[in-house]
C-alpha cells in the first residue's frame, strides 16, 4: 500500500471526486493559484479550471452562504475554510441555513455541501489560532461532522462526505497534514458515523480523534510495557456517535478513558460519557475518566501551549486511575 | 371617461393579473392578521400589506423557472407565483397541509415546485444564498436569473456587502431587490445608516443599482424586466431599490407607535391597489366590473384558504423525526402533490456528474496574469 500524506489523501480525494462528478467544486481563500494554505488542493486548479476550483475574497459568512446556496439547486460545493477558527464568521450559514433546510423546506430542500478545514490545537499561535471548535458544531441537528485522524480515513470520509446529501463539517488536523499513513489504492471509501477500533485491547477503552488519536497509540504503547492491554477506539465520526461501537467496546473492557482536545464542559466527551452510563452502568468496574485541554484560553509560550494539551502522560495517568494503579 | 393620449403598451391580460395578485394578497394577509387576533396563528407573522407592488411586478416580468427567495415577509412572493393559497394559509396555521408540514410558519414558506426558495428569518440570511443559486445557473450555463428580496435594515449586515462584492466580481446573474419601507422593526432607516438611499451602495461594488416606486406595480415591473435583461446577456447583478411602505406594523405583535398617524395616513393615499386600478380604468383595460368579478372571486379563494387551514390537522408527531437528515435514497418532498394528491411534474433535476460541461472560465488565466504584471508579481 502506498504512503500517503494527510494533504496528499485530501487532495487524492477531492481531485477523484471531482473528476467523478463535474456538479463538485471548490472553493476557499487560497485554494486555486497559490495551491491552498497548507496546499491540500495543490495542482487541481491547473487541472479542473477557474469555475470549479475558486479563490474566494476572505468573506466567509459571505461565500460559506454562496455555496449553501449551489447546493440547494442541485451543485455539490467542498468549502475549503482555510482555519476552523476564521469560520465562526460562516457560523450563521451553515447554523442557520445549511443545517435548517431541510427542516424549514419540509423536505423540499437538500444542502449536499462539505464545509472542510483544519481545526486543533498547537503550532505556537496563541488563542484566536489554536483551538479545537468540533464540540460546537456537533451539537446542532442537521449536520454531520467527522474528524479523521489517518490519511487513509482522510482521504475515504472525505469521498463519503462529498457524496453526502447532507452538510458535513470536516475537522482536519492542522499539525497532521505532513503526517504519513498508507493508503489503500483506487475506490476507498470510508463511511460516515462509524468509529474505528484501531488498537484492540482488554483492559481499558481509550476513546478519541484526530490528532489525540496519536498520543492515545504513544500511551497504548507505553502501558502495554506494563502489562496493561488498551483498545484504542477512533471515533471517527462526531455527529452521529457510533453508539454501538462505543458500548461494545466499553462492554469488553469495563473501563473507559475519553481524551479530547478541546474543553471540557459541554465538549464531546461528556456526550460518550453520558451515553456509556445510561447505557453500560452495570458493566463498569470504575468511574469513566476524561482527558481534556485545560479549561482556559491556548498560550503562545511553549511551555503554557504544551500543559494546556492532553498528552500521553496524562492519558496514562488517566488509565491507571480507572485501573485503580497506583502510581499514576 | 376621456380617452388616453397615448396607448397602453400593457395589455389587459397582465393588468388584470397584476390586480388579481396584488388584491389576493391584501385580501390574504388580512385575513391572516385577523386570524392571528383569534390565536389561530401564533409566533412571529409579518404582514405584507402596502408593500403588493414590490411582489407582483417583478414577478410578470420573471420568466417561470427563474429563482425566487426573500426574507420573513414572505407570504406575498409565493402567492404571486402561483403557490396553493390554503397550504400557505395551513402553514400559518402550524398544520401538517402546509408548505414545509407546519415546520417553518409564516417565515418559511418554502414553494420549490414554483421556484420560490424560501423565507428566512435571520435579516440578511439569505443574500448569500441568492448569489450561490446564481452562480448554479452560470455554472451549468443556464439563462436563468435568481431574484432575492430583503429589507432596508438588511443592507446593514455584512453578508450583503460580502455578497455583492462577489456576485459582481463574478457576473453572476442575479437581482437584488431591496424592499425599502423605511423601518427595520421600529428603527427609521436614517436614523442607524449613513447613507439611506441603498442603492447608492451599488456603486461600491460597481454593480448596477438604481431606485425604484414600490408603490407602482408597473414601474416595478419594467425596472425587473429590464434588470432580467441585463443580468441574462451576463452583465451582472443588480441592485433595486424599492422604496414602499408597510400600512401595519413590522409583525402582528408591533402597534408601529413610532410613525405618526399623518404619515400612515398620507402613504396610504399612495396604495399600489387602486393605483392599478384606476390606471387600467382610464387606459380602457378593464371595466368596473372587471375589477369587481376578480374581488369577489379572491375573496371566495381566500375565505377557501382560511377553511382549509381550519380544518386540517396537526402535523403528526412521527413527522418530528423526519427532514432533519437526509437518508440514502430519500426523495424530496413535493407539497402539493403530498397535500393534494396531484401530480407535481414541476420539479427541479439538474444534470448528472457525468453529463454536465463546465465551460465558464471564472477568472481566465491571462487576465489573473495580467493582474499579477499589474501588481509587480511577475517580470
Amino acid at each position: 500500500m502506498p504512503e500517503l500524506m494527510y494533504r496528499e489523501a485530501l487532495n487524492q480525494a477531492l481531485a477523484e471526486e471531482m473528476e467523478r462528478d463535474a456538479n463538485v467544486f471548490l472553493i476557499g481563500e487560497e485554494v486555486g493559484r497559490y495551491n491552498g494554505a497548507f496546499k491540500v488542493s495543490q495542482g487541481l486548479l491547473d487541472k479542473f479550471g477557474s469555475a470549479r476550483i475558486i479563490d474566494a475574497p476572505i468573506s466567509e459568512l459571505g461565500f460559506g452562504g454562496m455555496s449553501v446556496g449551489a447546493a440547494m439547486v442541485g451543485l455539490r460545493p467542498v468549502v475549503e475554510m482555510m482555519t476552523w477558527n476564521f469560520a465562526i464568521l460562516a457560523m450563521d450559514q451553515i447554523v442557520n441555513n445549511a443545517a435548517k433546510l431541510r427542516h424549514m423546506s419540509g423536505g423540499q430542500l437538500r444542502c449536499p455541501i462539505v464545509f472542510r478545514g483544519p481545526g486543533g490545537a498547537g503550532g505556537r499561535l496563541s488563542s484566536q489560532h489554536s483551538q479545537s471548535l468540533e464540540a460546537n458544531y456537533a451539537h446542532f441537528p442537521g449536520l454531520k461532522v467527522i474528524a479523521p485522524a489517518t490519511p487513509a480515513d482522510a482521504k475515504g470520509m472525505l469521498k463519503s462526505a462529498i457524496r453526502d446529501e447532507n452538510p458535513v463539517i470536516m475537522f482536519e488536523g492542522e499539525r497532521l497534514y505532513a503526517l504519513k499513513g498508507e493508503v489503500p489504492e483506487g475506490e476507498h471509501v470510508v463511511p460516515l458515523g462509524k468509529a474505528d477500533v484501531k488498537r484492540e485491547g482488554t483492559d481499558v477503552t481509550v476513546i478519541t480523534w484526530s490528532r489525540m488519536y496519536y498520543f492515545c497509540m504513544q500511551a497504548a504503547e507505553e502501558l502495554a510495557k506494563e502489562g496493561i492491554s488498551v483498545e484504542v477506539l477512533d471515533l471517527r465520526t462526531l455527529r452521529p456517535l457510533d453508539e454501538e461501537a462505543i458500548l461494545a467496546s466499553v462492554r469488553k473492557t469495563n473501563r473507559a478513558v475519553i481524551v479530547e482536545e478541546g474543553w471540557a464542559l459541554a465538549g464531546i466527551g461528556a456526550s460518550v460519557v453520558d451515553i456509556i452510563q445510561s447505557k453500560a452502568f452495570d458493566e463498569l468496574d470504575a468511574p469513566v475518566e476524561r482527558v481534556t485541554g485545560l479549561d482556559v484560553n491556548m498560550s503562545y509560550a511553549a511551555n503554557l501551549e504544551n500543559a494546556t494539551q492532553p498528552d500521553a502522560p496524562k492519558i496514562i495517568a488517566a488509565v491507571k486511575k480507572v485501573l485503580y494503579r497506583q502510581g499514576a | 371617461m376621456e380617452a388616453p393620449a397615448v396607448a397602453s403598451p400593457y395589455s389587459k391580460d397582465l393588468l388584470l393579473t397584476m390586480y388579481r395578485k396584488m388584491y389576493l394578497i391584501r385580501r390574504f394577509e388580512e385575513r391572516a392578521g385577523q386570524q392571528y387576533t383569534l390565536g389561530k396563528i401564533a409566533g412571529f407573522c409579518h404582514l405584507y400589506i402596502g408593500q403588493e407592488a414590490v411582489a407582483v411586478g417583478p414577478i410578470e416580468a420573471m420568466r417561470k423557472d427563474d429563482y425566487m427567495l426573500s426574507a420573513y415577509r414572505d407570504h406575498g412572493q409565493p402567492l404571486a407565483r402561483g403557490s396553493d393559497a390554503g397550504m400557505v394559509m395551513a402553514e400559518l396555521f402550524g398544520r401538517g397541509t402546509g408548505y414545509s408540514k407546519g415546520k417553518g410558519g409564516s417565515m418559511h414558506i418554502f414553494d420549490i415546485e414554483h421556484q420560490f426558495y424560501g423565507g428566512y428569518g435571520i435579516v440578511g440570511g439569505q443574500i448569500p444564498l441568492a448569489a450561490g443559486m446564481a452562480f448554479a445557473s452560470r455554472y451549468r450555463n443556464e439563462d436563468r436569473v435568481t431574484v432575492c428580496y430583503f429589507g432596508d435594515a438588511a443592507a446593514n449586515q455584512g453578508a450583503l456587502h460580502e455578497t455583492f462584492n462577489m456576485a459582481s466580481k463574478w457576473k453572476l446573474p442575479v437581482i437584488y431587490i431591496c424592499e425599502n419601507n423605511r423601518y427595520g422593526m421600529g428603527t427609521a432607516i436614517s436614523r442607524t445608516s449613513a447613507v439611506p438611499e441603498i442603492y447608492k451602495r451599488a456603486a461600491a461594488y460597481d454593480m448596477r443599482g438604481e431606485p425604484v416606486d414600490g408603490m407602482d406595480v408597473l414601474k416595478m415591473y419594467e425596472a425587473v424586466k429590464d434588470a432580467a435583461a441585463w443580468c441574462r446577456a451576463g452583465k451582472g447583478p443588480v441592485l433595486l431599490e424599492a422604496n414602499t411602505y408597510r400600512f401595519r406594523g413590522h409583525s402582528m405583535a408591533d402597534p408601529a407607535t413610532y410613525r405618526s398617524k399623518q404619515e400612515v395616513e398620507e402613504e396610504r393615499k399612495g396604495d399600489p391597489i387602486p393605483k392599478l386600478r384606476d390606471y387600467a380604468l382610464k387606459n380602457g383595460l378593464g371595466a368596473d366590473a372587471d375589477f369587481e368579478r376578480i374581488e369577489e372571486e379572491v375573496k371566495a379563494q381566500v375565505d377557501a384558504a382560511v377553511k382549509f387551514a381550519d380544518e386540517s390537522p396537526e402535523p403528526s408527531l412521527e413527522e418530528l423525526w423526519r427532514d432533519t437528515i437526509v437518508e440514502p435514497g430519500e426523495p424530496d418532498v413535493r407539497p402539493r402533490e403530498r397535500v393534494l394528491g396531484v401530480k407535481v411534474e414541476n420539479w427541479p433535476s439538474y444534470p448528472s456528474g457525468q453529463e454536465l460541461k463546465v465551460t465558464w472560465d471564472l477568472e481566465p488565466r491571462a487576465q489573473a496574469e495580467a493582474a499579477d504584471k499589474k501588481a509587480g508579481l511577475t517580470n
